[in-house]
């Protein structure tokens, strides 16, 4: 093996690992917070996400039509569509637990489980009808903003976009204000509390239903942001798009830990780094029998090892679950 | 008791009389199917019930297919889908085990004898393929066992896990299968990756019966056995033990239950009729590939499982029809009428149906239907439409 040649691709491989890895972990923010407080898989988290990214090319592609997309300073639009995709992926997530979840609280742990796996389906194809009817098309691409596609050669070999940088600091933004919202605020506090026992927050006075849909909003809005930034880091986005970045974010959520914020973070993070050396690599070292088609797998068979040996994940379970 | 035998006998003559006045439509079809269901769930004597059905299955329905093969291949179809559901129905419905990736051992068995069955064996094994024909029917024991084996391999490691988390990991099981079949055309080329393996051999029909008539007959006896099978099951050791470990696991295991064999035996069991049925659906289409095989398939056998009612046999049955009747002949239906009234310049309400956007197509969206019905059952009738009694008791 080439050895100057594989350590020479590995600071690029490591960058696109880590923003990889910051979209998981903004994902499985979702799937993390609905754990820990209802003990519940929200299957339809990754249509969450993929609605976010939708509401942001409509967005943008409203703006460009209305000849705004160039003229408004780019921060202002950036932020335009995040805040947008965020409110709208928050709101539905707060609408289907509402609707499709809360009805089904006490039931067996599998019916809201079917129930959520019956909506991821229903609002796969309620894009695809939507942008069908509205657009004539659901294959939808960002459109350009040439701001976000120059480069910064670090090395030779390393180089970094605009768009990549935002990424990075707009994930590593909202992490921040997540983690002072939980650990820092009265609601936050209220909802450690639900988490941690339901009767007794209640005994306390806190609102538990209402708690219960804070946690959806934000873990919506999470999934929307990382929504947006999915489609600006890799431009083409259709209503089943989600579905696998929404499985590999559970896997990082259950890799961290489920249950448990900085766990979530942290797993997406690693979960995303090992996904991309095992793209690059993976071809690489067995000369081509085995291609970065196999990255898939990886993941996968990561959350098998995972729930078999450390089923707590690696920060553990922060409640103590049943599962 | 005799008004309802009245209605099955006046049910089958009245649609299988459609049938024969109408043989290109969809309806007349429909109640020929729906008049077949009556007669199996209505409450006749059991002559009465075994003589209808003997008749609607063994006669009527290749007499249709003489005239209509089309219809001869949704009944395939349908019979397929049965048998997958009610391998599902012992995996969900009787262990309490949700396996979200149950088309996994559908595809094994498909290319347990898509494999040698075609020249493409000759890639991997040098020379000697296509095995004869004939051995067709020792690979369906084959398909069988290696679906087993599967269910085994897979269930060793995950039974540990409970509910929602071996959800997500049969999930992942089943994405894995699909990924290795579309890429495992190097460095062995295995499964031909995306691009599939075709021509798959057939079984010599026996009295010279046309291949649609044949797999039909074929599907119909697998069908037969697998409900027997099911029938006998269920109020069998294992089977009761499946529905403590469903309804409590520590409780079962207090009471002697071997968990991990006993739910061993249940992927084992549920994978083995998905397993017999892939290398029927392999040879019936002469070509596979891994599209074949996706997430969507899983699904789609689920809410048959769930639309008929967990742990039922007959709900089972039910589900199965009813989804891939409503996936083969209702949306498609509707989509071919939507369309003729499009080409027509039709006016619905004030508005030119001719304006709909070319990618509205309504029978690409059994995603919708799947969700709806899992939705729906979830929140207002989780027993199913017609629930096993024991299960009908928990759930009240």
């Amino acid at each position: 093996m080439d050895l100057p040649l594989l350590l020479g691709i590995l600071p690029q491989v490591l960058l696109d690992g880590l923003i990889l890895g910051f979209m998981y972990a903004l994902i499985a923010l979702g799937y993390t917070m609905v754990y820990g407080v209802l003990e519940f898989i929200n299957f339809a988290h990754s249509e969450i996400f993929i609605v976010g990214a939708f509401v942001g090319v409509e967005l943008l592609l409203g703006l460009k039509s209305a000849g705004l997309l160039d003229a408004l300073p780019w921060p202002l639009v950036l932020v335009l569509v995040l805040v947008a995709g965020m409110a709208a992926s928050g709101v539905l997530a707060v609408t289907v637990e509402r609707v499709a979840y809360r009805p089904l609280r006490h039931a067996p742990r599998l019916i809201p489980l079917i129930s959520a796996i019956g909506i991821s389906f229903f609002l796969q194809d309620a894009i695809r009808l939507f942008e069908s009817l509205w657009r004539n098309a659901f294959n939808l691409v960002y459109p350009t903003m040439d701001v976000l596609n120059v480069r910064f050669e670090l090395t030779q070999t390393v180089d970094v976009s605009v768009k990549s940088l935002v990424v990075i600091v707009a994930a590593l933004a909202m992490l921040g204000v997540l983690h002072l919202l939980v650990n820092r605020t009265k609601v936050g506090t209220a909802i450690r509390a639900v988490a941690e026992d339901q009767a007794a927050a209640s005994l306390m006075g806190i609102n538990v239903n209402r708690i219960i849909s804070l946690t959806f909003l934000i873990g919506g809005a999470m999934g929307g942001a990382a929504g947006v930034l999915f489609g600006v880091q890799y431009g083409l986005i259709n209503p089943y798009t989600g579905f696998i970045p929404g499985l590999k974010a559970f896997t990082a959520a259950v890799l961290g830990g489920i249950g448990n914020i900085p766990g979530a973070m942290l797993g997406g993070l690693v979960l995303g780094l090992l996904e991309a050396l095992a793209a690059s690599y993976l071809s690489l070292l067995t000369g081509g029998a085995f291609g970065a088609e196999y990255k898939d797998i990886f993941a996968f068979s990561v959350l098998i090892v995972i729930l078999i040996f450390r089923p707590k994940g690696l920060l553990g379970e922060v409640i103590r679950g049943r599962a | 008791m005799i008004i309802q035998s009245a209605l099955a006998v006046a049910a089958v003559a009245v649609s299988s009389t459609a049938v024969a006045t109408f043989p290109r439509s969809v309806l007349a079809f429909l109640a020929f199917q729906a008049a077949v269901l009556f007669v199996y769930l209505a409450r006749v004597p059991r002559w009465l019930r075994i003589g209808l059905l003997g008749l609607a299955l063994l006669v009527l329905m290749p007499l249709i297919g003489a005239y209509n093969g089309y219809y001869l291949e949704v009944a395939t179809q349908v019979g397929i889908f049965v048998a997958l559901a009610l391998g599902l129905n012992i995996v969900v419905g009787l262990a309490g085990l949700l396996d979200l990736g149950y088309v996994a051992f559908f595809a094994v068995g498909a290319y347990s004898w898509a494999i040698p069955g075609s020249p493409h064996g000759n890639e991997i094994f040098g020379s000697g393929f296509p095995l004869p024909p004939s051995t067709f029917y020792l690979f369906l024991l084959v398909g069988l066992l290696v679906a087993a084996g599967t269910g085994v391999l897979l269930g060793l490691p995950v039974l540990r896990l409970h509910g929602d988390y071996l959800a997500i990991v049969t999930l992942g099981f089943g994405e894995v299968i699909r990924v290795l079949a579309n890429n495992l055309d190097k460095p062995i080329n295995l499964t031909n990756g995306p691009k599939g393996i075709t021509p798959i051999g057939r079984p010599p029909a026996p009295f010279g019966l046309p291949y649609g008539e044949y797999f039909y007959f074929l599907v119909l006896l697998i069908v037969a056995i697998v409900i027997l099978v099911n029938r006998r099951l269920e109020d069998s050791h294992i089977g009761r033990a499946w529905e403590a470990i469903r309804e409590d696991e520590v409780a079962a295991q207090a009471m002697g239950v071997p968990l991990v064999r006993a739910k061993l035996l249940a992927f084992a069991c549920g994978a083995s009729f998905a397993g017999v049925m892939g290398v029927v659906f392999s040879a019936k289409q002469l070509f596979i590939n891994p599209e074949s095989f996706t997430f969507l398939e899983s699904i789609g056998v689920l809410s048959m499982v769930i639309l008929g009612g967990m742990g039922s046999i007959p709900g089972a049955v039910l589900g199965a029809m009813a989804v891939t009747v409503l996936n083969l002949q209702v949306l498609k239906g509707f989509s071919l009428w939507l369309n003729e009234l499009k080409n027509a310049g039709v006016t619905i309400l004030g508005f030119n149906l001719a304006d709909l956007p070319t990618q509205f197509e309504p029978a690409k969206y059994e995603r919708m239907i799947f969700g709806i019905i899992l939705v729906l059952m979830m929140i207002f009738r989780p027993q199913g439409i017609l629930p096993a009694r024991r299960r009908q008791r928990e759930l009240r």
